[in-house]
């Protein structure tokens, strides 16, 4: 016997959450335990009275497990909100990374260069290396870290994505 | 304000609370509430002999009475001990508040004797937990927590509290909570989904209602609604397990019980209804069976207080998403307003009939004085005996309770308390205990498998100490009876472990306990028996003795359809395939 599994597609959700302790822990738990993806997750606190935090998870399911996870989500008692970002129309993602790079010669020529052309800031350098800083959506990202493999990529940190909605009101 | 301990503001909003019951056990980590408790003049303790007890006894008493149940144990084990019921109560929506003493705060993290994660560990099977580490924000989370655990769909809240936060002094803060600054469950139905709901009822030519637990937990008003809407509309009914007694078994639009041990005409009529009007159901694996065989020419409606529970197994056309009661009432007054009458579901009565004729519940016995008992017809005779006591009845997990379902009636809800969700071996007896103490003198009885009434038999000493008169009713056979019956039908009759071997000698247990044994060994004594122990005062065990190998007909496989029901014995193959084995 095989053990069958879905196709699914990739969503973007935005969630508002009470900023205490176990909350983070509520909702990953929630992922793990039902069975759904978390592709990426990125929490912050948001509020001026530190009493809300927004996470973004970017997750991957077919449509029916999509809806599940939003119902699931919206009924934890700490969340107060949760937005598809992917459903709700356009939106900006946004991810950052430092990216750690060791060489000399032309190929630490060639990192600076491929750097500049997607923008990557050096944010410190040592006479054998930099560390980039390199905003944009997911797949930008993926792409300057596959060329930094070739000009001797050390380490990359990443923040996994935050999104907004377009336009002038909240999603 | 005057400041008051941390353990004394736990006990005062308990009183603020109106809780007049706690079922608990003490240890090092919750002394200073039990110490609380002991002068306390108003709070009943009920000390039980093992924490999962305490849960399932709490249990017991919500579902009787509509009302939180309340738990208080020690940190570490005896928080551990309370997760099989809390899980219980979070998989069949009861309402309960678990209090778990803590090391002190300045322990927490670091192994310290009899910690655990209570939180952590609580997190996923309650509905929301909380670590008070501040004995200012007990009085806010005490009355927090009874909103939530009583709240949309009900479900067990814990509320861990450290030693120190115990002892600790601060003042008593009672939140005015008229709402939570985030849980806001939707009650009221949406008006234009209860219109779209009366239309699609009226235009049926094949409905059928299919209620659950959530008909039970939205109180005794909603069961009238459910029967007053059933009336209006002449179409028929069918309830999962956790649903019965909402709308009455001897009415003739009743089909009986779905699902896996579910009736053939209730299996029959969802498989070929035009609407199922699902009402605080979640269309559970055990009700539905094969998913894409699942009432393929069915619209289907689902009113349910949890959002979550809707689309989550069965796509449906309409969902109204708020309290059962609410959104019944406002289906009739929609009904009413719009002057609708009853279709004639003449046709559809019909094919009812025809698959009631085949009276799937029958079962064959010998009616002679010294034949063996069949486990149906022990549960017929305790229905027949005793329902015109209006009992409460629970039960254990495994055949006794598939049995009870099928052949003990109810009549009204808050009096069948059974494990639905996690099937909990063990839950029936302190259930029976939680019953009992919210009712005193009504008839309880509890209907048990010897092997399930051996998880949790050390309650028959809180029985004998609150002189509780606790019926325990046991069908007993020697085996772990579904178990052994899986093994029959899945797997060539290997009976791995399923044996009840080893056991006591019930009626010598009862006396060592200061209860009255009974064993019922034959048919001819089975009345008798039954009314013996009606008749006996204080708590009772009957050991009666039941067909060994009977098994609990009709089923659906697992993973298959509603119309391949096996009706008899003769119908078991013994074997099934992969695909099937690897289903629950």
């Amino acid at each position: 016997m095989k053990i069958q599994t879905e196709a699914g597609e990739r969503h973007v959700l935005a969630i508002t959450v009470d900023n205490e302790a176990g909350v983070l822990a509520k909702i990953t738990g929630l992922f793990t335990a039902r069975g759904y993806n978390i592709e990426s997750l990125t929490v912050a606190d948001i509020s001026s009275d530190h009493a809300l935090s927004r996470i973004t998870i970017v997750t991957n399911g077919p449509p029916p497990i999509i809806d599940q996870i939003i119902a699931q989500l919206d009924r934890l008692v700490p969340v107060h909100k949760v937005t598809d970002l992917t459903d709700a129309g356009a939106h900006v993602e946004r991810e950052i990374a430092l990216v750690k790079v060791a060489g000399t010669g032309d190929k630490r020529i060639e990192a600076l260069r491929l750097a500049d052309v997607f923008r990557a800031k050096v944010v410190d350098t040592t006479i054998t290396s930099f560390i980039f800083e390199i905003t944009g959506a997911s797949e930008k990202i993926d792409r300057f870290v596959a060329l930094m493999r070739e000009c001797g990529l050390v380490e990359v940190g990443r923040t996994g994505v935050v999104a907004i909605a377009r336009g002038a009101e909240a999603a | 304000m005057t400041e008051m301990s941390g353990a004394d503001m736990v006990v005062q909003a308990l009183v603020d609370l109106g809780v007049d019951t706690v079922f608990g056990y003490p240890g090092g980590a919750v002394l200073p509430i039990y110490d609380a408790l002991f002068k306390h003049p108003t709070i009943q303790h009920i000390l039980v002999r093992h924490e999962q007890a305490a849960t399932h006894a709490a249990e017991g008493y919500a579902r009787s009475t509509g009302k939180p149940g309340v738990v208080l144990v020690t940190s570490g084990p005896g928080a551990t001990n309370a997760v099989t019921g809390i899980t219980d109560a979070l998989m069949d929506s009861i309402p309960m508040v678990v209090l778990t003493g803590q090391v002190p705060t300045t322990l927490i993290g670091t192994d310290a004797f009899q910690e655990c994660d209570t939180v952590g560990i609580t997190r996923h099977c309650t509905k929301h937990n909380y670590l008070v580490m501040d004995p200012a924000r007990l009085g806010p989370i005490m009355h927090e927590a009874f909103y939530i655990a009583t709240h949309g769909r009900p479900g067990p809240v814990v509320i861990d509290i450290p030693k120190n936060v115990q002892v600790a002094t601060g003042k008593y803060i009672v939140p005015d909570m008229i709402e939570h600054k985030s849980y806001r469950p939707q009650v009221e139905p949406d008006s234009a989904a209860i219109a779209e709901a009366v239309a699609m009822i009226a235009a049926s030519e094949r409905p059928v209602f299919y209620t659950g637990g959530g008909v039970i937990n939205a109180g005794p008003d909603a069961s009238a609604a459910l029967r007053q809407l059933v009336a209006l509309t002449g179409a028929p009914i069918t309830s999962t397990l956790m649903g019965l007694g909402a709308f009455p078994c001897d009415d003739d639009k009743w089909l009986g019980m779905l699902g896996m041990h579910g009736t053939y005409e209730s299996n029959m009529a969802m498989n070929r209804a035009d609407l199922i009007i699902a009402v605080g159901a979640r269309f559970d694996d055990r009700v539905t069976g094969r998913l894409d065989a699942f009432a393929p020419e069915a619209k289907k409606i689902h009113i349910d207080i949890d959002r979550s529970s809707v689309n989550k197994i069965v796509p449906v056309d309409l969902a109204i998403v708020g309290d059962a009661g609410r959104a019944l009432d406002a289906i009739i007054a929609g009904w009413q307003t719009a002057g609708h009458k009853p279709r004639d579901l003449g046709e559809w009565w019909r094919r009812i009939d025809g698959w009631r004729a085949t009276r799937c519940l029958d079962f064959p016995e010998k009616k002679e004085d010294a034949a063996e008992i069949m486990p149906q017809r022990a549960v017929k005779a305790l229905y027949d005996a005793t329902h015109a006591m209006d009992p409460i009845i629970t039960t254990e997990v495994g055949q006794h309770q598939m049995w009870a379902a099928q052949h003990f009636g109810f009549r009204g809800p808050n009096r069948w308390l059974t494990s639905g969700g996690l099937g909990t071996m063990g839950y029936g007896f302190p259930a029976a205990v939680g019953a009992q103490i919210a009712h005193p003198g009504r008839l309880v009885i509890c209907i048990a498998g010897e092997a399930s009434l051996q998880m949790n038999i050390q309650e028959m000493g809180t029985v004998s100490q609150y002189r509780l008169p606790v019926k325990i009713f046991i069908l007993n056979n020697q085996w772990m009876g579904m178990v052994r019956q899986w093994q029959e039908l899945t797997y060539e009759s290997r009976y791995s472990n399923s044996y009840s071997d080893s056991l006591p000698d019930f009626v010598k247990l009862a006396d060592a306990y200061g209860w009255t044994g009974l064993r019922i060994d034959n048919f001819g004594e089975l009345e008798d028996g039954i009314q013996t122990m009606i008749n006996t005062p204080g708590p009772v065990i009957v050991d009666c003795r039941v067909a060994q190998l009977a098994n609990c007909f009709p089923m659906i496989p697992s993973g298959a359809a509603h119309t391949d029901m096996i009706l008899q014995p003769s119908d078991v193959t013994g074997t099934m395939d992969d695909e099937a084995k690897a289903l629950v």
